[in-house]
């Protein structure tokens, strides 16, 4: 099945089966395999992408289903010589180990720090109007489906606290 | 040319605090770390490999019994299918850490729900995963054994694994002040973020396999003794391995399989496991039964101790979790008695979680302290300070070093512990109760046979040896070692690892990885400054190395000028001696926690926690700490959300998946803090350093339930500390 993807700023024409998912045709079929499968359920957040500006889990997506679709995967954030203020702020402050998770930990709070410039509250939030206040609650909340069982969660909140207090 | 140390002797010259570089133990940045936050740092399942088809595992659902039949045919007809094979040598149980032999092979014979029975290979993963699902097996099923604390079913008590010393009954009888209490802790997965995969590809009879392994000298034993072949056709690669703790130790079904399919389709394959055959299909930490007996005088004195576990395994597997490995040295009493007990069970296999023993011993032995502290009414960190032995209470050994009593005052003082109030139900916000908790951390300590090849070159300085970073900071903390010892920056060092090609070390498990690893580096360079020293006529004493350069007197030779086209390349050896039956080795530290108890819902919130740790000379304080960080937060899952649970039908693990098995997330843990205690212990290393990466769970999660009780007033004696157990007590 053909099926058309702008990846990372560029056009990519994939011909798969119709079951591959959006997460197997970026790791087998494009040989971007920056985005990490962990479960393939939904449930680790290891193959977190941006899609049109929203992270989404791509295991849980057909690619089949994004023809036309933009994609942002970890390799369109930052490379190895030019990290993203976020990649680097992970680097200092350690937040990651085996590295596994930590693509999907970085695409997801590259979202995120968008989710909340645009005031979008969370479960923890103390108003549901207004731009939330990047508390590390806030972050701890926001990034909860991303599991790291390295479990460098305090350091991931430092580098995204940093980064985004950089940025700012 | 090689180097070689046997640690017969304890090392106090503490060579590298004589260096002049200043990079050892410093919080470095890790040297691989751009590679892993963009994305390209290469796992088991991501190498480019032309002609790669896909294998699915097909498993058994029944826990015990038999193959009868494979139909086959219509499988094999399917579209993309290459092969359906249920070869002889596929494993039925993943191999133990270190065994470097085959495990139990045969898929014929069921043991366990979730077994291996047979592959599916296909040209595209999704072909081979479907028809995986259509492939019939039938099977004869047999009377399983799936209760592990019936009566009726028989216990092992292996010999040697048994202390009884004194009279522990006539202690409890005479005490003051006793403990006689039954525990639960509940099976664990290490769930590494990596799923186990494998990429096997065949050129004439030499096998490579990239894998996702932590032990590889011993993994290529297992895995050409698994296949029947000469363990010098086998390569296998990992550069990076996605977590492993204690799951990848051992050869397991992903290389086996896809090594034989491989050879049976003439291209190579892919095999990586899903998150449920993870699961199911290697390691599990065994539950246990753990009773323990405390009896004190009257000052909190221990004169009797007693520590029985039962713990489950698999008909025939030589492991079983080591749950008093810590209780034979942590506190002094007369009188003891440790019982091991194993029952036999059609459970998935046993085997190493981080910290296996220590990680559920610890954590029980420390629910007790804190059940005594209450009974005696003494304080908690004054009970333990007071029982710590001078040397071991079971042979007498001396320590190699201790420094639990430091740990416990520093803890103490850095946690404003003596703000606590010990009364249970003291401390309220609205509705949620307060509580303060503590216990002691302790892990055995131990050097491994490993070897590693330094060269020094014009260019700067080359690391090689087949160690594994895991997560670990391997990279980085060989290059500080190196870089120390040579006086070279650290932008002119690179580490190597993770390849059968390369000098062979003990692998990253037990903690021992850096410690020994690490050793064989530093053996290296001392015998490279000994030749450069030769080159100068000076005394190696009396060679500074820095910045790049040799300096003796007041010459300063640049080390390029002095190798010229000459590298000296020198192989370092270091082997366990003397030193690690000498003396008791072991790491100390103390865990504070704070948490908050919701009165209506008894929800459990983690508010503070601190670890200090003593694990000798800390080789990067960023890694050390963040390893100490993931030990605390496998606490926080042990404690409170973590538990394979088992179908009481089946034995099979019902709760399979990451959405059912509880790990920490992110909102689940707070600003954990870490103090690393300044430490050299000369019995340990050349190096005076000792293992970190378990450390920190060992103990972790009793803090929290002693918090609990501190703050609600209830004691759970069956892990994990689940809201319906504080509830029906609240």
């Amino acid at each position: 099945m053909h099926t058309q993807l702008t990846i990372n700023g560029e056009n990519h024409d994939l011909e798969a089966d119709e079951r591959t998912t959006l997460l197997d045709a970026l790791r087998q079929h494009l040989r971007l395999t920056g985005t990490k499968k962990g479960c393939d359920h939904g449930q680790c957040g290891a193959c977190t992408v941006i899609v049109n500006g929203r992270r989404i889990n791509s295991c849980l997506t057909l690619a089949c289903m994004h023809d036309g679709d933009e994609i942002v995967t970890i390799e369109g954030i930052g490379t190895a010589t030019d990290l993203s203020v976020l990649q680097q702020a992970f680097l200092s402050a350690d937040g990651f180990q085996c590295g596994y998770c930590t693509p999907g930990q970085i695409c997801s709070a590259t979202a995120m720090l968008e989710e909340v410039k645009a005031g979008w509250p969370s479960h923890v939030s103390d108003r549901l109007d207004g731009a939330p206040e990047l508390s590390d609650e806030e972050i701890g909340e926001r990034m909860s489906g991303n599991l790291c069982r390295c479990a460098c969660y305090p350091n991931i909140v430092a580098a995204i606290r940093a980064a985004a207090g950089s940025a700012a | 040319m090689t180097a070689y140390l046997k640690m017969d002797e304890p090392d106090r010259r503490n060579r590298l605090d004589s260096m002049a570089q200043g990079v050892i133990g410093q919080p470095l940045d890790r040297m691989e770390g751009p590679l892993k936050v963009s994305g390209t740092a290469r796992y088991a399942h991501e190498w480019p490999v032309e002609r790669l088809c896909h294998a699915v595992l097909v498993r058994s659902t029944i826990a015990r019994g038999h193959v009868v039949r494979i139909d086959r045919s219509p499988v094999e007809a399917m579209d993309g299918v290459l092969a359906v094979i249920d070869d002889d040598r596929l494993l039925r149980n993943p191999a133990q850490g270190t065994a470097g032999k085959a495990p139990v092979q045969g898929p014929r014979e069921i043991f366990y729900v979730g077994q291996p029975l047979a592959l599916v290979v296909a040209e595209s993963f999704e072909q081979a995963r479907h028809a995986a699902t259509q492939l019939r097996i039938e099977t004869m099923a047999t009377e399983a054994v799936l209760d592990p604390e019936s009566e009726s079913t028989d216990r092992e008590r292996p010999e040697g694994k048994q202390t009884s010393q004194g009279d522990l009954d006539r202690a409890m009888a005479e005490a003051s002040h006793s403990i006689d209490a039954v525990y639960h802790t509940p099976g664990h997965s290490s769930a590494a973020m990596e799923p186990h995969a494998a990429i096997a590809q065949w050129d004439g009879d030499d096998l490579t396999v990239h894998a996702s392994c932590q032990m590889l000298k011993y993994n290529q034993e297992e895995l050409a003794d698994a296949l029947g072949i000469d363990a010098g056709r086998v390569r296998i690669v990992s550069p990076y391995v996605g977590g492993g703790f204690g799951s990848k130790l051992g050869i397991a079904h992903d290389a086996v399989a896809a090594a034989i399919a491989a050879r049976a389709v003439g291209r190579p394959v892919a095999l990586a496991l899903s998150r449920r055959q993870v699961f199911e299909t290697t390691m599990r930490r065994s539950e246990s039964r753990q009773r323990i007996r405390l009896a004190a005088d009257a000052d909190g004195l221990l004169t009797g101790l007693g520590h029985e576990a039962l713990v489950s395994q698999l008909p025939g597997e030589t492991f079983s979790e080591p749950v008093a490995q810590a209780t034979h040295f942590l506190y002094a009493a007369e009188n003891r008695e440790i019982i091991h007990e194993i029952v036999r069970l059609n459970r998935t296999c046993a085997g190493s979680v981080r910290a296996p023993g220590e990680a559920i011993g610890m954590t029980v032995l420390e629910t007790a302290m804190d059940e005594l502290a209450v009974k005696a009414g003494i304080d908690p960190v004054a009970l333990r300070k007071r029982n710590i032995p001078d040397k071991d209470p079971e042979d007498q050994r001396p320590f190699s070093s201790h420094m639990l009593d430091q740990a416990l005052d520093r803890g103490a003082e850095l946690f404003d512990w003596q703000r606590r109030r010990p009364e249970p139900r003291s401390t309220r916000r609205g509705e949620w109760l307060i509580g303060l908790g503590m216990s002691s951390a302790a892990r055995v300590n131990s050097l491994m046979q490993a070897e590693s090849r330094v060269t020094l070159g014009g260019e700067g300085v080359r690391i090689e040896t087949d160690m594994t970073d895991i997560g670990t900071g391997t990279y980085t903390v060989l290059a500080q070692i190196a870089g120390e010892m040579l006086g070279v920056p650290m932008d002119r060092i690179t580490t190597v690892l993770g390849d059968t090609d390369l000098p062979p070390g003990p692998g990253s498990g037990g903690s021992w990885g850096a410690s020994s690893t690490g050793s064989a580096v530093y053996v290296a360079c001392e015998e490279i400054r000994a030749r450069i020293a030769r080159k100068l006529g000076c005394r190696a004493e009396d060679l500074t190395l820095k910045d790049g350069h040799a300096i003796t007197g007041n010459r300063s030779t640049a080390l390029g000028e002095l190798i010229g086209d000459a590298p000296i390349s020198v192989r370092g050896v270091v082997e366990p001696g003397g030193t690690s039956k000498k003396v008791r080795q072991s790491t100390y530290g103390a865990f504070f926690a704070e948490v908050a108890v919701n009165d209506v819902t008894a929800e459990v919130r983690v508010r503070r926690m601190l670890g200090v740790f003593a694990a000798g000379r800390i080789l990067n304080a960023k890694t050390a700490r963040s390893q100490c960080l993931g030990g605390m937060t496998f606490g926080i899952g042990m404690a409170l959300t973590e538990e394979l649970i088992h179908d009481p039908r089946d034995g099979s693990i019902v709760n399979r998946d990451l959405a059912e098995y509880h790990l920490p997330v992110n909102a689940d843990v707070p600003q954990l803090e870490v103090e690393l205690l300044e430490e050299r212990d000369p019995w340990a290393s050349p190096i005076q350093a000792k293992g970190i990466g378990e450390l920190g769970i060992s103990g972790a999660a009793a803090c929290i339930n002693n918090a609990v009780f501190n703050a609600c007033g209830v004691r759970v004696r069956s892990y994990p500390v689940t809201l319906d157990k504080i509830l029906a007590e609240l």
